[in-house]
């Protein structure tokens, strides 16, 4: 058992599974000898050469295409999208060929790979450096989305994903890289893909979010806690496959559901979440689902009061669970 | 660059010097004869109702047959695109796995009637399967010839895109990175001077693809695709030069299209009556059929044997194809996940199931509703 920052979980699984299957190769913009921009990969290259941990072109297309030649070919690839909000050059290889190849071919061909990609706001990124962007892949059958929100997660996580032979897009909140620290147990544990955690338990509100939100949900916990509303977290870790079970079960037992999500408010993944519970636990509900989210504007602004204004916090999520309490 | 033709020979050691036997000559022949035959079939399968859709490669079977036949079956990868009739027959795909593509049956290989037709891909061949979008595919087969440079499996990879898809991002980046690592990998244009109905002057500032390998530090070929002997002499040379590590090759074969872009394209609307009658002097088949006549290897008689033996094979592949079943829809949810049946939330029929009345995805658990129960 080691006590570990969030990135350094990343960074020591990624070298783990590399050193257990040769078919692992990381690819991606300046992963090589710098070791990321994050340094996520850092020291990999030096342990397993530049075949292995490839510094590519700047062509976010092509890191996602030829991966997927090379997972069809026989690699099990981990390409790096340097940030989120550069992943668009690449969603049609992501949507029309990565999500789809299992299924157009009949269940010939897959393809077995882990994009990971840091997302998030609150670090001064503005809006081509903080965007959360796990809305328009988790709306893609064929694809699995993963955002782990502690270093037993991630480690956990990214194992079951890299072992995995469908594609699976893994988002690491870059506020949390250092911020976040963690036990990490040495065994060769896995988080299974579908598996979300009720972090906190409570019986008057069930708050459920994901990466950074996760950890904002069991701070409003803790200042509500004292105000006698007793509130329960559930973290979802994977976004799809969902873990309606654990989410539903929450909520049946309190009846009263809090949706966090840092993305913009309208259509983002928060808003199938509470759809779902609309239809599923109809019943069990004593108030409206609620949501807490980013505005609906284009991005993360870049000054700092502006950021603030944008990102929900704490108190902004516990203001709307003393709320949701009383109705 | 290179403009490869064949060198005029006399007529009896026509092939020789490329080391192709009579019997290769005539192989490449009846491959291009037995696509055209079946090509043809599918028209005539469109125009009686049968098949909804065509997409094909009349006049490009010529560069097809020659830029392949000198790859290795089933070690090699091909990544097609939706004209490669030709490519995918002389690599190994048989007239009725094409055929059962057009039916959409549920034995079809490529995708169990999931893809429109033109869609191919059989995994035990290394045909990769293709998709709509163009140039999807040129990153994917620089993939596969990475990962074969990786594992030195000595694969070569191959891959198909018309003159259109090259002005794609995808084919940019997917030449820039095989030319940086040197991958053994071909590129395939067949250039055919329309993108649908653009012509060739709306889509390029350059009037030949080839010179664009420059930029990536690749030869770039530009060969007669009505010349079946200069393609196969091309793709030789790139296939050795890939096989040997000196790297990727761009080859840009000038190909006719015989018939409209696909069986929903009017192409009289921007063809000329005279372009096209004068397209077909370009078709490969009689062509290289007079090659064959002049070099003594084919006589009337031969002919009309081959002829009838690839009349038969079509009937025989369309007859079958069409005798098999249709998909059933309980196999639609297949697929998607290497652990399908998906959860039923991911399931596109399912609608409100637990209100409906079948319990939901999660209905057990939430007390009311097994399966099929009351909601």
């Amino acid at each position: 058992m080691a006590v570990m920052t969030y990135i350094e979980s990343v960074r020591s699984t990624l070298a783990e599974e590399m050193r257990r299957d040769e078919s692992i190769v990381l690819l991606g913009e300046d992963v090589g000898k710098k070791g990321g921009v994050f340094l996520a990969t850092d020291g990999l290259y030096d342990e397993f050469g530049g075949d292995r941990v490839l510094d590519t072109p700047l062509s976010e297309s092509m890191i996602v295409g030829v991966s997927i030649g090379a997972a069809v070919n026989g690699l099990r690839p981990v390409p790096e999208i340097q940030f989120a909000d550069f992943i668009f050059p690449a969603f049609n290889q992501i949507l029309s060929e990565a999500a789809r190849m299992r299924f157009r071919s009949n269940g010939a061909y897959a393809c077995p790979m882990t994009l990971r990609a840091p997302y998030g706001g609150g670090v001064h990124g503005a809006l081509y450096h903080s965007q959360s962007v796990e809305a328009f892949f988790a709306h893609i059958p064929g694809l699995k989305i993963v955002i782990p929100s502690t270093p037993y997660d991630a480690r956990g996580l990214l194992r079951a994903a890299i072992r995995d032979d469908d594609p699976v897009l893994f988002f690491e909140h870059k506020k949390m890289y250092r911020s976040v620290r963690g036990d990490v147990p040495d065994d060769d544990y896995t988080v299974p893909l579908g598996s979300a955690r009720v972090t906190r338990e409570g019986s008057d509100v069930t708050v459920i979010g994901y990466g950074l939100m996760a950890h904002y949900a069991l701070e409003a916990a803790e200042l509500l806690e004292g105000e006698g509303v007793s509130v329960e977290v559930v973290d979802l870790r994977t976004l799809r496959p969902l873990d309606g079970a654990t989410l539903l079960e929450s909520v049946t037992k309190t009846g009263k559901a809090v949706v966090v999500y840092e993305d913009n408010r309208f259509g983002g993944y928060g808003a199938e979440v509470s759809a779902i519970l609309a239809e599923e636990a109809f019943d069990s509900l004593d108030g409206p689902i609620v949501r807490v989210t980013g505005p609906d504007v284009p991005g993360v602004p870049y000054n700092h009061v502006l950021e603030d204004w944008f990102m929900p916090s704490p108190d902004r999520i516990a203001n709307a669970v003393r709320r949701l309490a009383a109705y | 660059m290179a403009t490869t033709k064949t060198a005029p020979k006399a007529d009896a050691d026509l092939g020789a010097e490329l080391g192709l036997s009579r019997d290769d000559l005539l192989e490449m022949y009846r491959l291009m004869a037995i696509t055209r035959a079946v090509d043809e079939r599918m028209w005539i399968l469109n125009r009686a109702g049968k098949i909804p859709f065509v997409i094909s490669g009349q006049g490009h079977e010529g560069a097809q047959v020659g830029l392949a036949f000198g790859l290795r079956k089933g070690h090699d990868w091909m990544v097609p695109y939706y004209r490669s009739v030709a490519s995918l027959i002389t690599f190994g795909m048989s007239p009725r796995e094409i055929m059962l593509a057009q039916f959409a049956r549920g034995v079809d290989p490529s995708s169990g009637g999931r893809q429109m037709p033109g869609h191919y891909g059989i995994v035990e061949r290394n045909i990769l399967s293709v998709s709509s979008p163009v140039a999807t595919q040129i990153l994917h087969a620089t993939g596969i010839a990475w990962a074969a440079k990786l594992r030195k499996t000595e694969q070569v990879a191959i891959t198909y895109l018309g003159e259109g898809s090259s002005n794609q991002g995808d084919f940019h980046e997917a030449l820039n990175f095989a030319g940086v690592h040197a991958l053994p990998c071909i590129y395939v244009v067949e250039n055919n001077g329309y993108a649908i109905s653009v012509p060739m002057s709306l889509q390029s500032a350059v009037e030949d693809i080839a010179i664009r390998a420059a930029g990536y530090n690749m030869p770039g070929v530009i060969v007669d695709g009505a010349d079946v002997l200069a393609c196969y002499r091309a793709g030789k040379e790139a296939i050795e030069r890939a096989r040997s590590g000196a790297g990727p090759t761009l080859i840009e074969a000038k190909v006719t299209r015989l018939t409209a872009h696909s069986s929903d394209d009017q192409h009289t609307k921007y063809r000329s009556a005279e372009e096209l009658e004068s397209e077909k002097s370009r078709d490969p088949l009689p062509l290289f059929r007079d090659q064959l006549r002049a070099a003594g290897l084919i006589d009337e008689q031969s002919e009309e044997k081959m002829v009838a033996e690839s009349r038969k094979v079509v009937e025989d592949a369309t007859d079958w194809a069409e005798a098999q079943a249709e998909p059933d829809p309980a196999t639609a949810q297949r697929h998607v996940y290497s652990d399908s049946p998906p959860a039923r939330m991911d399931d596109p029929l399912w609608e409100g199931a637990r209100f409906m009345g079948d319990g939901g995805p999660w209905g057990a658990l939430t007390g009311d509703g097994e399966p099929g129960g009351e909601g």
